[in-house]
């Protein structure tokens, strides 16, 4: 065994370990603990990378000595340290990316909590992904749920605690219905780790015996899952969550946490749950028919709210529905969509949630379409970040959402004829809307206010005048150096990459979700 | 079927009691009755998993008397899940419960309903404030 064979392991640990030593550090000195660990797993996920796609061979990789049955295990192909390697990425820049607005928004004594929450979400995130048994994976969702809550109501303001309140409820039921699931998964075949679990489950689909079972087993776990990655009929939480935390926490929320049970559902349903041999149980179908309805639902919903966080928050649900749209087509073709949409609509959604907040800044704390009037004259780089991610959402060549829609639409050609028909359809109308809404923020923030009007935002947002009872309050925040930039530059700059470069991602998704079975 | 019910009682207890508590989460407005809701639900996995652990008229997995082979003991991984399960109910329910004595202490209510309408009235009030400032820009 290589020492890069260690790394994934070195990286979980890593970052719990540096959760629990920031307990003692102060809130800055926790920020920088933090940012290191998110770099150090970031290019250690890159060596994992280039050794599994090298060797283009996965491994799994015992812990505590005890062979398969009776230990713990993780197993590790390209896929799983190219996603590791992206989600430790987007962390680290939309960290970057919000970093004066952590210091604006939550309390000096409980900054350092905040990084621990962060730590603590960037541990479990890698564990779902890397891990190898089913329990484990239930009780690193419970982890990553509490983080993601601490992470939401960190902002220390009434309406946060709501929100927090609303995604609790919903995630615990996501993770009760999967805990029951996993019980029965376990009940009926005696197995918790996942490559045992998958032989017993299909012998027990070849004898014909326990379908009720087996279809309530799928039913469960995919729905548990899907209440808590937020698809579509379940996604009531997603705007209050996402709408009120501090920028850094909204983006990672957004882009990372929902993602990482996707990944999860993906592996279950590749890699233990037998999808195909169970004709009753209709489960892709299902998955197909809410992602197509959440792409559109989501997406009218983001037209009729005023509020750009907000907007920016339901598009996450109409995306998320592209997600599940292209699990649910059934075929290889359609999960590697899904799985590269899962990369490049993390990217989008960080950068759209940071270049926002820039906005919002230099416009007195205005959220509504009228506050923000020719923001982008105000704040450029957050304009021009805000200008990358809409067109990149609505699918413009050369950015990684175009690539990642083009996927959805060849894969859907694979696919049964209906399907076919009702995906293009939806990929259509879906792209017609997010065109609506994004081009007419896009207009809006490149839409003049003359002169006097602008020098009197920028002044009330920058120094302490009193144009507006709400830049009081905002004015403080904005003696911001150049870092945030560099958070909402590097995305950009990721965005154009994916979209030009794609071909090398595809690439190891395909070798790697081949590994995958 | 009837005595199906009747030979695996605690699974249907179980399943019962999930329910109960599920909805409890779900649909009642009183923070304090969700958390209970909550407990209930995770409890009933818990009856659950103990009930599919138990083997009948076998002992609890404790190496004593030099008994090493394993036809005695009932199945152990259960009762370990069981163990891991109850730690994290344990967190999340006291997240909740900080949660719900935020919102106590920020709205003097625990219905969750009232909260809601509470929050709604400020936020009209704070757009009333807005869009009378951005009239007084036009000026």
């Amino acid at each position: 065994m290589t020492l890069v064979q260690n790394f994934p392991f070195f990286c979980i640990i890593l970052s719990m370990f540096s959760a629990i030593i920031s307990f003692v550090l102060s809130g800055r000195q926790a920020k920088i603990v933090h940012l290191a660990m998110t770099g150090l797993v970031f290019v250690m996920s890159l060596f994992v990378l280039q050794y599994t796609y090298m060797t283009g061979s996965s491994y799994t990789y015992m812990m505590g000595h005890y062979p398969a049955p009776w230990g713990n295990e993780i197993r590790i192909g390209a896929l799983e340290s190219l996603m590791a390697a992206a989600f430790s990425l987007i962390m680290l820049l939309s960290v970057i990316g919000g970093i004066y607005h952590i210091d604006k928004d939550i309390d000096k004594e409980r900054q350092g909590l905040f990084f621990i929450q962060l730590d603590l979400l960037l541990a479990s995130l890698l564990a779902l992904i890397y891990t190898n048994d089913l329990f484990t994976a239930y009780v690193f969702i419970e982890i990553c749920t509490i983080a993601a809550c601490g992470l939401i109501m960190a902002r220390k303001i009434g309406r946060v605690y709501v929100s927090a309140v609303r995604y609790m409820v919903m995630s615990l039921i996501g993770s009760g219905l999967f805990l029951i699931g996993l019980s029965l998964l376990y009940a009926i075949t005696g197995q918790l780790l996942m490559s045992p679990a998958r032989i017993a489950l299909q012998k027990i689909a070849d004898t014909g015996q326990y379908e009720v079972p087996m279809a309530v087993i799928m039913v469960l776990l995919t729905v548990g899952l899907g209440i808590k990655s937020g698809l579509y009929p379940f996604h009531t939480w997603i705007p209050d969550a996402y709408g009120y935390s501090t920028t850094s926490a909204s983006a990672i929320l957004s882009s990372l946490v929902s993602k990482g049970y996707i990944f999860l559902l993906i592996k279950l349903i590749v890699r233990v749950l037998p999808y195909k041999s169970i004709p009753g149980a209709q489960m892709e179908n299902i998955l197909f028919l809410f992602g197509v309805v959440g792409m559109i639902i989501g997406s009218v919903d983001a037209i009729k709210d005023k509020n750009i966080r907000r907007m920016i928050s339901y598009s996450s649900v109409a995306q998320i529905g592209y997600i599940y749209m292209g699990i649910g087509l059934g075929n290889n073709a359609g999960a590697d969509a899904a799985l590269f949409h899962v990369i490049s609509h993390g990217l989008m959604k960080s950068l759209l949630f940071l270049a926002a907040t820039g906005l919002i800044d230099c416009s007195g704390g205005r959220l509504d379409r009228k506050g923000l009037t020719g923001a982008g004259y105000r704040n450029k780089v957050a304009g021009v970040g805000f200008t990358i991610g809409s067109l990149s959402m609505i699918g413009m060549p050369l950015l990684a959402g175009f690539v990642s829609k083009f996927m959805f639409a060849s894969a859907a050609t694979s696919a049964p004829i209906y399907k076919m028909i009702i995906a293009w359809t939806a990929l259509a109308i879906s792209t017609v809307l997010n065109a609506v809404y994004f081009m007419r923020m896009v207009l809006v923030i490149y839409t003049p206010v003359g002169a006097v009007k602008a020098s009197r935002l920028k002044r009330g947002a920058q120094t302490d005048i009193e144009i507006k009872p709400e830049s009081g309050e905002k004015a403080a925040m904005l003696q911001k150096g150049p870092l945030e930039n560099i958070g909402i530059i590097g995305i950009s700059a990721l965005i154009i990459m994916l979209g030009t470069y794609s071909q090398v991602i595809i690439d190891i998704i395909r070798n790697g979700f081949a590994l995958f079975d | 079927m009837v005595s199906t019910f009747f030979t695996n009682y605690e699974e249907v207890a179980s399943c019962i009691l999930f329910v109960i508590g599920m909805m409890n989460l779900l649909l009642q407005p009183n923070l304090i009755k969700k958390i209970i809701g909550l407990d209930i639900m995770d409890c009933s996995v818990y009856l659950f998993l103990a009930a599919k652990g138990y083997i009948e008229g076998r002992h609890a997995p404790i190496y004593v008397d030099g008994v090493t082979d394993a036809v005695n003991y009932i199945n152990p991984v259960p009762s370990g899940l069981v163990l891991t399960g109850i730690v994290v109910s344990v967190s999340v329910s006291a997240l909740m419960m900080a949660l719900t004595i935020n919102l106590y202490r920020e709205y003097s209510t625990l219905n969750l309903d009232e909260i809601m309408m509470k929050l709604r009235q400020e936020e009209t009030e704070k757009l009333g404030r807005l869009t009378y400032g951005a009239v007084e820009d036009e000026e």
